[in-house]
């Protein structure tokens, strides 16, 4: 789809949210509107594209309290705002939003997490990305480095990159808008997503991308959108089997959750977003005391953060309800980098090597 | 190795009076600060209890003035039948001199202590003699002394006497200087307070050095004078038995009797049969062995309760409620008056109320006001069976939350009437724990928790309701300019959701282009008739329809307009203005009327 068709239909189903409202009010009935209720509760597995979406569960925000009337009136100036957005071609960003809204009014944003969910709202209803409405998000993407081609369309015309030859010691920064980047061939065998940029760094060093084909991605703690759409684009189109590699805690978990499965928040685009086919390389639990690696003691947000995740439809298969019952059991968890303690070689020569085996990678 | 004799020399008796110069803290005169409230309060309550006595609306005056670095001068004045002259050096120069010790009815005095002690409070401190001036009616003249106390006799001393003019043509006025400190400024002004509160019928002007405070009265009734009782038999012990048996001439039926409340021919026979006495025995020739089967029979039998109309006098549940509004403003009070009860043949009655909202301070625990006889207990809540009380009720039932106390912008008051209110000291500052007392304050404050949960409830369906109107009223028009912008539609009409939604009368004002625009509609089933306000700085003279009257205040404009809207019926005004200000629907009532300003 043209950029043109893409801002015509964005348009169009946004205004498509208030024309209900206003035919609504015309026949009499308060404003109101559906969405799907997002928590973890309303999670269903989607067998088709393998991915967790929202379920049947829906909420409907009606303007009969005073609650739910502003709710409908901020979403209305939102869409107000992004509707002449389109129109003048113009675009910006999440924080840039929320000041904007300070002339609202009564719709004005009480806090950035508002205006946030409320564009995810406007993402469900009209089943377009915020990228569609020239919404920029706040952080880039992160970056990624090996043995792989790409094209990026950008304002200033289109760059053409290796992304080991081309690129210095931070690697190939991932650009918000992941459809303007093309993949132009590889020599890739899998994509290994991490968590921190100091394990990034390490696999670099000592040029694990080389040793066995593998492209790097630096996740930088719960990966942007752009990162998980790359991720998604590696594994769909290029046939790159993914695995993410995370600290071992249950915060890190969730990071790995939101690569494969989605995230609670973003349920709705999990069909782009996330990669069902990402496996869980570690730091695992039961590597902690296989490998008996510095650990710090789990805290008590820690300890309510597994027990969570137990009830998490994300995690109820057998091998997370086993590796998070051991970790609740030894109360422990341990960093990636931890693996140092047995030298700067051992996670690429002995941990990554004898994982990517076992799980049939390599 | 002393002798006996030695030791007789230095043994003597002790007059009362020496007594309590060493014990004032007994009285509540351990400190400087508690000496003048206690002097007021037992001024003032002499006071109240001669007005009613005889009848008279209470018009009480009380000054404190500093008359040099450490010394007070407190004057306490009022319109009461005023005493004989003869007695006037024994009222306030003798302890243990009254008129109510031997009586058995609710009285705020009793035993002819407290106003005398400050009396002696002032001689220990200053030296200066107490003045008093009283008058007991238009044909005599006042009497004005100066007393002072003899301690090693208790008897009066009278420094000075003479009559003079006096204004007032019945009533008694004291002045008593010592030295104390202004430091309880506050707790005195709360005791005035509070004792305006629970006596609705007196006016109280206060002159605390040199600021002026009246308490006007509410009410223009006196309460009843409680009468005094026969004791009753149940509440007699040994000695005074044998006191009363001893000067009586009759049989021990005629005594029964006679001399007992509740005991008629056929309970006394009961009691003496009991007893194994003969009904025809002299009564003050009965040993002590008899007497002693007498009693215990006496309690044995059942017997009424003793008449507590009589001997009581409750506020009453609207008085009470009257002069706490007076006082306090609150958005919620209940008050209960219990039927009597007994203890230890002592007729007793709970009252109490509960105030919510208004002025009352929102944070902390709740205001408790404890009252006995009509008397505020300023000290020692902690050690007070009321506080124990209010302490034992769940209020988390009542949706209040409760640390001890319950929390939130509440008072609880709770008065204890009764012929003889259980103290836990002479100074008259906490009720001891008496299991039938507690009983009754518990029951009382439960009744009363019960009115306030359902206040509560209330109160939190109406803001439901109140906050719905707002959203629909001014939130929804809001909806409805947006919505029609983005479709690049006309402006939808949102009345007929509000008419779905609301049915009451709406009036909403605003203001585009320079017009301001005044829409009143009944979405209601009735006609209605109503006033509307609109003060502003508009003159609005090219309003339509015209304002009935206009009222020009320092520039600002009231316009008013007087309609009749039928159900169903929708009105508007258009003037040329600025649309600041105000606007308010009158005539109708809160529940159906909603009023926005979406200039706001």
């Amino acid at each position: 789809m043209s950029r043109e068709e893409m801002d015509a239909l964005a348009k169009e189903r946004l205004v498509g949210i208030a024309r209900g409202w206003y035919d609504q009010m015309r026949d009499g009935v308060v404003p109101y509107i559906r969405l799907p209720t997002r928590t973890k509760r309303n999670l269903a597995y989607d067998d088709e594209g393998e991915v967790w979406k929202y379920g049947e569960k829906e909420s409907t925000r009606a303007a009969t309290n005073e609650k739910g009337a502003v709710h409908i009136l901020k979403m209305a100036y939102l869409i107000g705002f992004l509707k002449q957005q389109l129109v003048e071609n113009r675009s910006s960003t999440l924080r840039e939003l929320y000041y904007i809204s300070e002339g609202w009014k009564k719709a004005k944003f009480t806090a950035q997490d508002e205006s946030n969910l409320l564009i995810e709202d406007l993402e469900i209803i009209t089943d377009v990305q915020r990228e569609a409405f020239h919404l920029r998000p706040e952080e880039d993407g992160a970056s990624l480095f090996g043995p792989l081609r790409i094209r990026e369309t950008t304002r200033r015309g289109v760059k053409e990159m290796h992304c080991q030859e081309d690129v210095g010691e931070a690697g190939y920064p991932i650009p918000n808008n992941v459809d303007n980047l093309d993949f132009v061939d590889h020599d890739a065998k899998f994509v290994i997503a991490i968590e921190t940029g100091g394990m990034y760094a390490r696999l670099m060093e000592n040029g694990f991308d080389e040793e066995y084909g593998a492209i790097l991605v630096h996740l930088k703690g719960q990966p942007a959108r752009s990162t998980r759409r790359v991720l998604r684009r590696l594994n769909d189109s290029l046939n790159l089997p993914v695995v993410v590699f995370t600290d071992g805690d249950p915060w890190s978990y969730r990071i790995y959750a939101s690569v494969a499965y989605g995230s609670i928040k973003s349920a709705h685009m999990s069909d782009i977003l996330a990669t069902p086919q990402a496996q869980f390389i570690g730091v695992q639990p039961s590597d902690i005391s296989d490998y008996n690696l510095p650990a710090d003691h789990l805290t008590e947000q820690d300890i309510n953060a597994l027990k969570a995740e137990l009830t998490d439809p994300r995690f109820a298969t057998d091998y997370w309800r086993t590796q998070i019952n051991l970790q609740l059991d030894m109360k422990l968890k341990s960093e990636q980098q931890a693996f140092a303690s047995r030298g700067l070689d051992f996670v690429t020569k002995e941990y990554l090597p004898k994982r990517l085996s076992e799980m049939g990678i390599i | 190795m002393v002798l006996a004799e030695d030791l007789a020399k230095q043994q003597r008796s002790i007059s009362i009076a020496e007594f309590f110069e060493k014990n004032k803290h007994l009285l509540g005169f351990d400190s400087p600060t508690r000496g003048i409230i206690t002097t007021i309060k037992e001024a003032v309550d002499n006071a109240l209890d001669a007005c009613e006595e005889s009848e008279v609306l209470p018009d009480i005056f009380v000054g404190i003035k500093r008359v040099d670095a450490e010394v007070y001068r407190i004057t306490v004045e009022d319109n009461g039948p005023g005493i004989v002259p003869e007695n006037v050096p024994l009222v306030f120069g003798k302890l243990l001199y009254g008129s109510r010790f031997h009586q058995i009815r609710q009285s705020r005095g009793q035993q002819g202590i407290g106003i005398s002690a400050a009396v002696l409070y002032a001689q220990l401190t200053t030296g200066i003699p107490t003045l008093v001036v009283s008058r007991t009616g238009a044909k005599a003249r006042a009497h004005r002394f100066e007393l002072m106390i003899k301690t090693e006799t208790n008897e009066p001393e009278i420094v000075s006497h003479e009559e003079i003019d006096w204004d007032r043509t019945h009533g008694t006025r004291i002045e008593i200087q010592f030295k104390s400190t202004l430091a309880a400024k506050k707790r005195l002004a709360d005791y005035l307070r509070l004792t305006a509160i629970v006596n609705p019928h007196a006016r109280i002007t206060a002159d605390i050095d040199g600021e002026v405070t009246t308490f006007e009265r509410v009410s223009g009734e006196v309460p009843p004078c409680p009468k005094p009782i026969l004791p009753h038999p149940h509440g007699i012990e040994f000695g005074a038995l044998k006191r009363i048996a001893a000067a009586s001439t009759g049989t021990v039926e005629e005594f029964l009797v006679g001399s007992f409340s509740r005991v008629g021919k056929k309970t006394a026979d009961e009691m003496i049969a009991l007893a194994k006495l003969k009904p025809s025995r002299k009564v003050n020739k009965l040993d002590a062995d008899e007497l002693k089967r007498l009693l215990e029979a006496m309690q044995a039998v059942k017997v009424p309760a003793p008449p507590a109309q009589q001997c009581l006098s409750p506020i009453g549940e609207d008085l009470i409620c009257r002069g706490l509004e007076k006082e306090i403003q609150l958005d919620f009070v209940k008050a209960r008056t219990r039927p009597s009860a007994v203890y230890g043949g002592h007729s007793f009655i709970i009252e109490a109320a509960i105030g919510y909202g208004g002025k009352v301070p929102p944070e902390g625990t709740a205001q408790l006001f404890r009252f006995a006889n009509r008397v505020p207990l300023l000290y020692q809540q902690g050690a007070c069976a009321i506080t124990n009380c209010v302490s034992q009720v769940n209020w988390k039932g009542y949706g209040l939350s409760q640390q001890g106390l319950p929390m939130g912008p509440m008072l609880i008051m709770v008065h204890v009437a009764s012929t003889n209110v259980p103290f836990t000291s002479e100074s008259k500052d906490a009720v001891a724990s008496i299991p039938e007392i507690e009983r009754e304050i518990v029951l009382v404050l439960q009744e009363l928790g019960r009115e306030l949960k359902t206040y509560l409830y209330r109160r939190d369906k109406t803001k439901q309701q109140d906050n719905r109107a707002r959203a629909i009223c001014s939130i929804i028009p809001d909806i409805a300019a947006k919505v029609s912008e983005i479709v690049e539609l006309p402006l939808v009409d949102t009345s007929p959701i509000e008419g779905k939604i609301m049915r009451k009368v709406v009036a909403k004002k605003r203001t585009v282009d320079g017009k301001v625009c005044i829409d009143v509609n009944n979405y209601t089933a009735k006609e209605v008739p109503l006033v509307l306000y609109n003060l502003s700085r508009d003159e609005a003279a090219d309003a339509v329809p015209r304002p009935d009257f206009v009222d020009n205040m320092d520039g600002e404009y009231n316009k008013v307009w007087r309609r009749t809207l039928g159900a169903g019926e929708a009105w508007q005004i258009v003037y040329t203005g600025s649309g600041d200000g105000s606007v308010d629907l009158r005539g109708v009532e809160d529940n159906v009327k909603v009023v926005v300003d979406l200039d706001v």
